[in-house]
């Protein structure tokens, strides 16, 4: 092209796209910061401000009685109030809860209980009084200071252990990893029938299939939920469960399984059915020593679609999975905990993001399969 | 946890060796009992072994989706435990109903906005990238929140709504915005009406991917001599696009857009997890949910807001299977 050239139009081209991811990554960005932050920072400021250092309010606690030195006839408590705050700079202090900033740094303040006190800049304290002091316990000493940027996986342990998200990642892997390779077999085997095997009814039929990819799942919920109990109580069992998970996101997931590798199977190459046909082998023989073998690239394909739809599905799993800490996966713990801990940001953001870590890890790691299978679903003659 | 995933690759060993063995098993089995004795029992062989293929699929199909579309459809017409037959009752009531006629009303704004504006910004998106050296990082980052769950969006979102009073700091990106421009921090997903448009928002930006990467795979489909002749012939970009680009792509652009318009019909998990319906946002995926659970559950009403959604949705499955058909006689 000749247009090649930093013109006006193309940098206007750069600008409108880098635009667009912006906005479309901002708010990913946004609470994957979120959830690597402190949750008393979290819930007063901004993401975007993680990385610029804020002003904190904290308080520590001086030593006790027998930290006490004499010096020059009076005694003396010294010691560091930033202990274990690395970077933080002290710009005020006070002594009482109502004022927390009512001293600069470097400044003597009384103590009410007697004697006084100096705060350093950088927490070094000397808190000093012509009596000896009895404390056993330290005095509070409240500050306003300068923290540096901080990060943290505190947010994703809590979430991990306490809140359950550990056991739903596991619940989740417990639904996908079936739900996604059940179908498969299934469906390749009926994917060559509609392509490769004359029988009455094949066009039809395969209609059908066409038709069902679109019927809307909330068509069949009430009906199997009834049929379940009904299963459930006529062999004494849970009605809910795992097994009638799997089975449904099975029949759920076959149309689009069957369309796919149908297009798939469909478009190989007529000779290599024929020749393998000439040399007296049955379609059993030709679709697994042959066609399974060629038709690797489409199993992925419908396999990465089905994982990360098992994976994200809320309804199926709020529908057949009971809310007990052995079956609630985790979307459906991220919507109790929207409602449950709705201004916990710091346990929201990390839960969401380990529930989209592994579709992303998925998506970025086999996005080719992915777009390839989009487009054999999609386009015609794809 | 470890005996579950343990359990969970048992199931999957256990069904992969079931159904193979089922495959191999039927297919050995009609071969020794039917097949090689004459050409005639051959030809049997021949025409039963078509639907030992597809039988485990076409059973699954049977119990999972064309059992329950009739079952729902004959329970709209029941009562609210699907045994005393009510007539119409529940579609006279559906009629009646401030929330059924709100989530119609809210669905089919939902169905102007979603599938319109992500076919839009996918096509703009298309073409755009299609000119830049670093178009495949762009996309594949537009395209990413095709990967996360309706659910995990919705924090995303909901995060970037976050609400505080105007005297606090807000840690919401967009009332960050609003206040940094001088306005007044609002409380976006509460706002009746508007906040419908704020829940489509997300969507939109689930599935402009999904609509840029099928469009970008139709335009380079494009014969590239279409577009130099007209360069040649002095056409600008913008005439280019609309006059030659669009017009050949108009079958995808169609089927991107009933595509999404059916994700639309079924949008439930982020009416759910947003807002549950509240502040005047309901639609029909939540209120047939809602229905279903209801009080114990009222099968006749759920059945019957189901059957609306299905209705909404025929047309583009007629669509779809005459597509099909005209495919398969090219």
């Amino acid at each position: 092209m000749a247009a090649r050239r930093l013109t006006g139009g193309r940098i206007a081209v750069h600008l409108a796209v880098l635009a667009l991811v912006v906005i479309w990554t901002l708010p990913t960005l946004g609470l994957f910061i979120s959830s690597l932050r402190d949750k008393d920072l979290l819930a007063v400021s901004g993401w975007w401000t993680a990385l610029s250092s804020v002003e904190r309010r904290d308080f520590a606690r001086t030593g006790t009685a027998a930290d006490q030195v004499e010096r020059d006839g009076r005694y003396v408590i010294a010691g560091n109030l930033l202990e274990g705050r690395q970077g933080w700079t002290i710009s005020r202090f006070g002594t009482k809860v109502s004022a927390p900033g009512e001293f600069a740094a470097g400044n003597p303040a009384p103590l009410p209980g007697g004697g006084e006190i100096t705060v350093e800049r950088d927490g070094d304290y000397a808190w000093t009084s012509a009596e000896p002091f009895t404390q056993d316990r330290g005095r509070r000493i409240l500050f306003v200071a300068e923290a540096p940027p901080h990060f943290t996986i505190a947010n994703y342990v809590e979430v991990l252990t306490s809140e359950g998200i550990g056991q739903s990642f596991v619940n989740s892997l417990t639904v996908a990893l079936p739900a996604t390779v059940i179908p498969i077999l299934i469906a390749a085997f009926a994917a060559y029938a509609f392509s490769w095997m004359r029988f009455p009814g094949r066009e039809p039929l395969f209609a059908v299939v066409v038709g069902l990819l679109v019927v809307p799942l909330q068509m069949s919920l009430i009906p199997l939920l009834r049929l379940y109990n009904d299963v459930g109580t006529a062999f004494g069992t849970e009605s809910k469960g795992y097994v009638g998970i799997w089975l449904a996101h099975t029949g759920f997931g076959l149309p689009l399984a069957i369309y796919l590798l149908r297009n798939y199977i469909g478009s190989l190459p007529r000779e290599i059915i024929e020749s393998a046909r000439v040399d007296g082998a049955n379609h059993y023989r030709i679709f697994t020593r042959v066609v399974l073998p060629l038709s690797i690239p489409a199993l992925a394909s419908f396999a990465i679609f089905q994982f990360l739809w098992v994976w994200n599905d809320l309804l199926v799993a709020m529908v057949f999975l009971g809310k007990s800490e052995g079956q609630i996966v985790l979307t459906s713990r991220l919507r109790e905990l929207l409602g449950s801990r709705g201004d916990n940001w710091e346990i929201l953001t990390a839960s969401a993001f380990v529930s989209i870590v592994v579709p992303l890890i998925v998506f970025f790691s086999l996005q080719r399969y992915f777009v390839r299978g989009l487009l054999a679903g999609s386009v015609k003659g794809g | 946890m470890l005996g579950q995933i343990t359990s969970a690759l048992i199931a999957v060993v256990v069904a992969v060796a079931a159904a193979a063995a089922y495959f191999a098993g039927s297919n050995w089995l009609l071969d020794r009992l039917v097949g090689g004795a004459s050409p005639a029992r051959d030809r049997a062989v021949g025409r039963i072994r078509p639907w030992l293929f597809a039988a485990p699929a076409l059973l699954f199909l049977a119990v999972y989706l064309v059992y329950p579309v009739y079952e729902t459809l004959r329970l709209s017409f029941f009562g609210r435990n699907g045994e005393t037959f009510v007539g119409l009752a529940n579609y006279a009531w559906a009629f009646g109903d401030g929330e059924f006629l709100e989530s119609i009303r809210n669905n089919i704004v939902w169905l102007i906005v979603v599938p319109t504006l992500s076919t839009v910004f996918g096509l703009v998106i298309a073409v755009l990238t299609d000119r830049i050296w670093w178009g495949n990082i762009a996309k594949s980052l537009i395209f990413m929140p095709m990967a996360i769950s309706f659910v995990g969006a919705s924090v995303i979102w909901k995060f970037v709504y976050d609400y505080r009073s105007a005297e606090s700091t807000q840690i919401g990106l967009l009332n960050a915005i609003v206040t940094g421009l001088g306005g007044e921090p609002e409380a976006w997903i509460t706002l009746p009406f508007w906040n419908n448009l704020f829940l489509m928002a997300i969507l939109v930006w689930i599935q402009t991917g999904f609509a840029m990467v099928i469009l970008a795979a139709a335009l380079r489909g494009i014969p590239e001599d279409t577009i130099e002749a007209a360069r040649i012939d002095g056409a600008g970009e913008l005439r280019i696009f609309w006059r030659i680009m669009v017009p050949q792509i108009t079958g995808t652009i169609l089927v991107v857009w009933t595509t999404i318009t059916i994700i639309v019909l079924k949008v439930f998990d982020i009416v759910l997890a947003m807002t549950n319906g509240q502040w005047d946002t309901e639609v029909l995926a939540n209120l047939m949910f809602d229905w279903m659970f209801r009080g114990g559950g009222d099968f006749g009403r759920g059945s019957t807001v189901a059957v609306f959604i299905m209705i909404a949705v025929i047309p583009i499955m007629v669509w779809n299977i005459r597509r099909f058909r005209a495919e398969r006689r090219d």
